[in-house]
């Protein structure tokens, strides 16, 4: 069976992940503190616009902003530097050395760890913004599903994005520069910092024509119900073609960096 | 009669080059070639057990690096188990086993017996086949006792036969250890190579082993390969090698009581210092025992402390570079 190494390997990275307890209970403070902040924000800048911005009313920016501080662990938001440290320490033969896709297991054990951070950081947060600030969440029921599969695309696109980063380290042994740019456009252009819809026209047309807010905006506008219907459909098909090219561009890119790779240390 | 199929391992004048640049003040870099592997041709057969020894940068790791296919070659040619190791290097690791001594491929957060499962897995093995090789590497390797024990709570000792014990669950044809007893202590060393005779009995795997530690050679290996400045200094039996050199061995005593130089039947005198309260005695392990060396001391004077010294692959190098460049 090939689909069970891959499963051992999410699980692996399930359980490995969840040894690490009080980093959880310390990550779910910082994101439930760090909710009240960007929601009073956002909640100001609403008030101060008379109400609504880009269809954003207060239930919507409070549910735009606690799903997104529930979710940002769990889709990787704050990025990885593994497959990159394990170049530079010359690691990454120990992973090379087995019958096994490098992609296709960095990926399966990324949703091993998703699969434990989306409830375990992403429940409390959700919670709490339920309470105080009040949810809006869609009245469709293909909500659930298609926000499932825009989610588990959105895990996708971050993974692979991180994972490119990361091996820009097969070309230029430090990638800390590569690993900055990479952080300040995706938090701009995925929607983190404000929706993409609040985006003056301009920045708009950049923000859609790159891969970011296909792995925070959408999911959050999937499950929310800010998408419903065709156009929800029209989004995770964008999600899914973002999933293919990258899957085949970070296959290029191992493909012609792995014929430079020099396994660092003796 | 032996056949091209027999050949594990065939190396046919491998080398690589790395570009080194090194800053020379300023901002002016000098870019220098390193030849780390620089025409080596041998071939090890099936079943086979060769230790592959040379000193620090010599072009070890290198050679492993290439067999393994994780490293390019800059020219000549290798196979191993019949594969081109780049092109074809998923296939290839399902027939080999690799131990990187300083490195680990076992899950660092989880109990150590997870490892071998998901590795039974990456390797597409049963598990009606998977259960059985485990439990017989958990008994062979005695890793009963911390099994559940997360690896990084793992001694050094214990990790390592963990690492072995993760390299043969698939049972590869050729078992390729690169420094697997660096810094364990003499107890694990020892425990380790036992089970490793054992396991080339009973499996037949062909072995390659890189080591700083002669004494591993001489319980596992039949043959050696000798490494120096990426060529091949001696190709042979270890026999042959101490004929070439000579691989004495040291026994350094203190004395209760400082003693003019002894002289011993078996072992040569090679000095003393502190007064005479702490002597060295040198000898050939093939024709004496350091038992009978110690006896000896241990008849004319009273003896306090010891140690043994190997001899240094350094040296053994060192002396096969000086004789080539005679001959």
């Amino acid at each position: 069976m090939i689909v069970r190494r891959y499963l051992l390997l999410a699980s692996a990275e399930f359980r490995r992940q969840s040894t690490y307890r009080l980093a959880l209970a310390a990550g779910i403070s910082a994101n439930t503190v760090f909710g009240f902040i960007r929601f009073s924000v956002f909640y100001a800048a609403l008030v101060g616009a008379g109400g609504t911005i880009a269809g954003y009313d207060r239930a919507q920016a409070s549910t735009y902003v606690w799903l997104g501080q529930g979710l940002l662990a769990g889709i990787g938001l704050l990025g990885t530097h593994e497959v990159s440290e394990r170049v530079q320490t010359g690691e990454i033969a120990i992973d090379l050395s087995r019958p096994i896709d490098l992609q296709l297991s960095y990926w399966a054990r990324d949703f091993g760890r998703a699969a434990l951070m989306i409830p375990a950081r992403g429940l409390l947060p959700v919670i709490i913004g339920a309470v105080t600030t009040g949810l809006a969440f869609s009245s469709s029921l293909w909500a659930i599903p298609l926000g499932l599969i825009s989610l588990a695309l959105a895990v996708s696109i971050s993974f692979l994005l991180r994972y490119g980063v990361n091996l820009i380290s097969l070309w230029t042994i430090d990638v800390q520069g590569y690993t900055s740019l990479y952080m300040l456009l995706m938090s701009l252009l995925s929607g983190f910092y404000v929706p993409v819809h609040i985006f003056p026209g301009w920045l708009q047309v950049i923000a859609t024509a790159s891969p970011f807010p296909s792995m925070f905006q959408s999911p959050i506008d999937v499950m929310s119900g800010r998408v419903v219907g065709a156009a929800a459909l029209r989004v995770v098909g964008v999600q899914l073609v973002w999933t293919i090219v990258l899957a085949a561009a970070t296959r290029l890119m191992l493909w012609r960096g792995s014929s430079r790779l020099v396994v660092q240390g003796g | 009669m032996l056949t091209m199929s027999d050949a594990i391992i065939e190396l046919d004048e491998l080398r690589r080059t790395f570009i080194v640049r090194a800053r020379t003040g300023g901002l002016r870099r000098v870019a220098r070639e390193v030849h780390a592997v620089d025409g080596i041709s041998a071939r090890i057969d099936a079943g086979e057990a060769v230790g592959y020894i040379g000193a620090n940068g010599a072009g070890k790791s290198t050679t492993i690096k290439m067999l393994t296919g994780i490293l390019v070659p800059s020219g000549g040619r290798v196979r191993t188990c019949g594969y081109e190791p780049v092109p074809q290097r998923r296939t290839l690791a399902r027939e080999i086993g690799v131990v990187f001594g300083q490195r680990s491929q076992l899950w660092w957060d989880l109990p150590l017996r997870e490892s071998f499962d998901i590795l039974a897995a990456i390797h597409r093995l049963p598990a009606a086949r998977a259960r059985p090789r485990i439990e017989q590497l958990i008994e062979g390797l005695e890793l009963q006792a911390f099994l559940s024990t997360p690896v990084r709570q793992l001694s050094l000792g214990e990790r390592m036969r963990g690492e072995v014990a993760a390299a043969l669950v698939h049972r590869p044809r050729l078992l390729i250890l690169d420094e697997p007893t660096i810094g364990l202590d003499m107890i694990s060393k020892e425990r380790l190579r036992q089970f490793l005779i054992t396991e080339r009995a009973e499996e037949g795997t062909t072995l390659l082993l890189t080591t700083h530690d002669m004494s591993d050679i001489e319980r596992l290996c039949e043959r050696v390969l000798v490494v120096d400045h990426g060529k091949l200094a001696y190709d042979g039996t270890l026999r042959g090698l101490s004929r070439r050199v000579a691989l004495q061995r040291v026994l350094v005593v203190d004395l209760a009581e400082p003693q003019p130089g002894l002289e011993v039947p078996s072992a040569v005198n090679v000095g003393t210092e502190l007064n005479g309260a702490r002597q060295s005695f040198s000898f050939a392990p093939d024709q004496t025992t350091a038992a009978m060396v110690l006896a000896e001391v241990s008849a004319v004077a009273e003896v306090r402390d010891l140690t043994l010294t190997e001899p240094a692959i350094e040296d053994i190098v060192r002396t096969l570079y000086h004789q080539s460049i005679e001959s």
